[in-house]
């Protein structure tokens, strides 16, 4: 059976957080005619908290280049590159090269001060290219348009991974997951990827003895649960924050999304470069607009340029929604923070 | 292209498919409203403000990148789009600090008049920018970052489109800017631009004052450097201090002006001009196409010379060998009344300084003119006159201040305003210039020939040169076949590069035009196969130069030039030399001689 059935078969999807099917972004690239073809993995693991990769890149660094192998063969790829951040290029650099032999795999590292936006899937055909780091314009999407100009398959560590289990047939349809916040056992675990997050605490003896809510997903771009709504997957890139509902403040954990949000855009679009810019100043005022700060949130689902600015309204609305407005005001009061108003801007 | 059928708030159009959905629009009179778009570069989308609706699409789409398919049903109107486009507008509002009063692009001001469209509050968000530089340009062109929407046109204008690549944006997010390279010299991935920019890091870059990042900048943040007050004031003291003010304006500005007030795109407005200069007080108006006449003898005449110089080929040799440095005529000639190309030469190529062409440019000859020939025959002094140059460019403004013009002490040209600062100039003085009787400008510096408008577009200097070359060197050779042409098509358009090879004295003259800075560097480096060559820093020629109505715009250029085109075709005088104002103001500089080389030829400087 070839590696595309394989894959198929396994229904296997991407592992970076989006979830797209691998069998149908391989067949794209594939697809596309052109004498010249990339792949590129993607080890920027930038979104904060998630520790994976980093993980797999230490334990398993022939599998991941296995698994680029196979997709520059089944591809007829030029070359594929290795777009690693600087931390885990120095820790695990040397195992990769081992592994890596005389493969036509090249590293490439993350640009230093890229950021957030530097993993972003087009910024770093940018970054390879020399460009400007920040998303570009799709279409063309990077299947058929990619790294200079080429048909460009681009998958995460933990993807190429599963690529070569599944080769192998030791793929199990499980999948790892960052642990983290104020956990009893924080690091990384590998479950079923059905698993809901309940169980995955309790397994884990992470399950808190104390109230408390998660981010899963990522701690910038994840959505804010409940304890009482853990019956789901973990989605995103697999990470499980946990945070102390009596310990937390409210008005502090918006205010680093806001500015972790501001510190990463690139800038390009008005919504997320003036936007983000206005949140932190309204969130920083003597009277909050509510309104007003949801007006301009929502504009970012609305029209931000590429998915970094259109993640930033998830935490925060479904903390707002989730957590914040179903606390009592006796546990937890903040300045300017007026439930009734913050709930009718909901509405 | 296959025509497909949508709809845009109801209404049924047909299109081509393949075309975005913003200039479907455009097209059909739905206004749609667009900042960071340019037809002269690919979508950027950055602006967010040109978001429409689409039936069966979860997220809302930007007209500017999106592409009609059939079917597809566009609405620009709904409550949606409303909300984000308007925030974004206010938005962009809050980047943007109001120099109204003192800015001379209010009169045309895009985001003026999207808040009067959609009764916006345009202080809605505390101004954020207010502390951001102005960065000057020698006294050309000036990037205001207090006025900056981050749209980046002007970076697209010097790095796609100019390739000078001497704008730079610094810095991320809400804290990025646009500035000159010279400030940033350390170039610090990941934000330097292009690979290729990288590896020249230690080429040095220097601006040459094209403007076309002001020509493409919606908002005014780019924008020439204001001259406009200070003719204000000449004008208001002229009696007082005793002076003569006159005014001439270039060939290209009579088919575009008109577009500042209503007119059609390539309305001839040559006589409303003269009319509008003496309304706003000038004492005299000059034509500076009498002077490209004067110009193109200039240039024909030392085009001739320079090939007489050409050795016969030698045997088998296909190419007659060319005259090397050091000679002093040197070939191939190269145009120089562009004067944003002669900076470029200037600091990138000193070493062609001598294939420059060392006649001035047409408004340089026309103020020596003035306050040589024609101050004799006024009787007036010299330093008496301001000479005041209206001109399609930025560029100019920087050749003027050059002290290697000076005749006598006196700088040829006082001041230069673009034609947006004479646009505002009219507008100010609340001169109805659509409707402003016409006039003829003054003699003896008033009569042209049809090729001297050409000069106003890209390949004019070319055809107007090699028209009189031919008919000169046919008078001087007396042979019996000799080719005289009035038209050469083959150097008419908007390609980048135009090449012919034409006949001129027996030897065959093989030109080139380029059609932008963008487009040299493939004619630089097949220089060899070239006797003569025109170069204008701005695509379409000085008819989409950096002080022109904005927009300029492709389709624009083609109709500005197409009238240029018209003017020459109906002129019975259609050649330098048959120019008989000119021939006499010659003739009195050949009489003085000490004058003649003066007010005819320059030097250039090595910048590098």
């Amino acid at each position: 059976m070839s590696i595309l059935n394989k894959i198929k078969k396994a229904k296997l999807v991407g592992r970076g957080g989006a979830c797209f099917s691998t069998a149908i972004k391989w067949g794209m690239v594939k697809d596309v005619p052109g004498k010249r073809k990339f792949v590129v993995c993607n080890a920027s693991e930038g979104e904060p908290g998630v520790k994976k990769d980093g993980y797999i890149l230490e334990n398993y660094p022939g599998r991941v280049i296995g698994g680029i192998k196979l997709a520059i063969d089944f591809l007829g790829a030029e070359k594929a590159y290795f777009y690693i951040n600087h931390d885990y290029h120095k820790k695990y650099g040397n195992k990769l090269e081992n592994a890596i032999g005389q493969l036509p795999i090249e590293f490439f590292i993350k640009p230093v001060g890229s950021g957030y936006i530097g993993g972003e899937e087009s910024s770093l055909l940018n970054a390879i290219e020399g460009c400007r780091v920040e998303p570009r314009l799709r279409p063309p999407f990077p299947t058929t348009a990619g790294l200079f100009g080429c048909p460009t398959l681009i998958n995460n560590v933990e993807t190429f991974y599963n690529v070569s289990l599944v080769n192998d047939g030791e793929y199990k349809n499980k999948r790892f997951y960052t642990i983290g916040g104020e956990s009893f056992k924080p690091g990384v675990y590998e479950f079923s990827d059905d698993e809901t997050i309940e169980k995955i605490l309790k397994m884990t003896k992470n399950y808190p003895d104390f109230p408390f809510f998660v981010q899963v997903g990522g701690d910038a771009s994840g959505e804010v649960l409940n304890s009482k709504q853990l019956k789901n997957p973990a989605s995103g890139a697999g990470l499980i924050t946990v945070h102390n509902i009596s310990k937390h403040q409210p008005k502090k954990l918006i205010k680093y999304w806001l500015e972790f949000f501001q510190k990463e855009s690139c800038g390009q679009c008005t919504p997320c470069r003036e936007g983000i810019y206005r949140l932190n100043e309204i969130i920083n005022s003597e009277k909050i607009d509510w309104q007003l700060f949801f007006d301009v949130l929502n504009n970012l689902s609305e029209t931000a340029l590429c998915g970094l600015g259109m993640a930033l309204p998830l935490p925060i609305k479904s903390y707002m929604k989730n957590v914040f407005t179903k606390l009592s005001d006796e546990k937890i009061k903040v300045e300017n923070f007026d439930r009734k108003t913050i709930c009718e801007c909901f509405k | 292209m296959k025509k497909v059928k949508i709809k845009i708030n109801n209404k049924v159009i047909k299109c081509e498919e393949g075309r975005t959905i913003l200039n479907v629009a455009r097209q059909n009179d739905i206004f749609i409203p667009a900042l960071c778009s340019h037809p002269d570069f690919p979508p950027k989308a950055n602006c967010r403000v040109c978001c429409v609706e689409i039936n069966g699409r979860a997220k809302l789409a930007m007209s500017c990148k999106t592409k009609v398919k059939s079917g597809m049903e566009i609405r620009t109107d709904t409550d949606r789009v409303k909300k984000a486009r308007n925030l974004n507008i206010e938005l962009i509002f809050a980047e943007h600090i109001e120099k109204c009063p003192t800015c001379i692009w209010r009169v045309n001001c895009e985001l003026l008049n999207l808040a009067d469209r959609y009764k916006l509050e345009i202080c809605r968000f505390p101004d954020r920018k207010g502390k951001r530089k102005i960065y000057k340009f020698s006294n050309a062109v000036e990037i205001d970052g207090t006025q900056c929407i981050d749209c980046r046109n002007c970076l697209d204008a010097c790095s796609l489109m100019q390739k000078i690549n001497y704008l730079e944006l610094k810095g991320k997010g809400s804290e990025q800017e646009i500035i000159p390279l010279k400030s940033n010299k350390i170039l610090e991935p990941p934000l330097f631009r292009a690979k290729d920019l990288l590896s020249e890091k230690n080429k040095s870059i220097d601006c040459i004052y094209c403007g076309q990042c002001a020509l493409h900048c919606p908002v005014g943040a780019a924008q020439e450097q204001a001259h406009w007050d200070k003719v204000e004031e000449i004008l208001k003291k002229k009696k007082s201090e005793n002076k003569v003010v006159v005014a001439q304006f270039a060939p290209s500005i009579r088919v575009s002006i008109g577009e500042e007030f209503g007119l059609p795109y390539g309305q001839i407005v040559t006589e409303q001009i003269v009319s509008a200069l003496r309304a706003l007080g000038f004492d005299y108006v000059f034509d500076t196409s009498f002077a490209a006449d004067v110009t193109t003898m200039v240039e024909a005449e030392e085009l001739l010379e320079r090939l007489a110089r050409i050795r016969k080929p030698l045997p088998g040799s296909a190419t007659p060998l060319l005259i090397r440095r050091g000679d002093g005529g040197e070939v191939p000639m190269i145009t120089s009344c562009c004067p944003a190309w002669v900076k470029y030469v200037e600091f990138y190529h000193p070493k062609l300084i001598p294939n420059l062409t060392t006649a001035r440019s047409p408004h340089v000859h026309n103020g020596g003119l003035v306050k040589t020939y024609w101050a004799e025959k006024m009787g007036i002094k010299p330093k008496d006159i301001i000479v005041v140059s209206v001109m399609p460019c930025t560029a100019k403004k920087f050749e003027v201040s050059r002290p290697e013009l000076k005749i006598n002490g006196n700088a040829p040209v006082d001041y230069v305003i673009t034609t947006r600062e004479f646009a505002w100039l009219m507008k100010k003085n609340n001169i109805d210039f659509a409707n402003i009787e016409k006039t003829t400008a003054d003699n003896p510096l008033g009569e042209f020939s049809g090729s001297a408008v050409l000069y106003g577009g890209s390949g004019g200097v070319m055809e107007s040169a090699l028209r009189a070359a031919q008919a000169l060197a046919c008078e001087k050779s007396k042979a019996k076949i000799c080719e005289r042409r009035i038209d050469f098509k083959e150097v008419r358009g908007l390609e980048g590069v135009k090449e012919a090879t034409v006949t001129v004295a027996g030897k065959k003259l093989r030109v080139a035009v380029v059609n932008g800075i963008g487009c040299v560097d493939e004619v630089l480096k097949n220089l060899n196969n070239y006797d003569y060559i025109e170069v204008m820093a701005c695509p379409g020629g000085c008819i989409g130069g950096g002080g022109q109505p904005i927009p300029t715009t492709q389709e624009i250029r083609r109709k500005r030039i197409e009238a240029l085109y018209k003017i020459d075709k109906d002129k019975k005088v259609r050649r330098a030399h048959e120019n008989k104002g000119v021939i006499e103001a010659l003739d009195w500089l050949k009489k003085n001689k000490d004058l003649e080389h003066k007010v005819l030829h320059t030097t250039y400087v090595k910048r590098t």
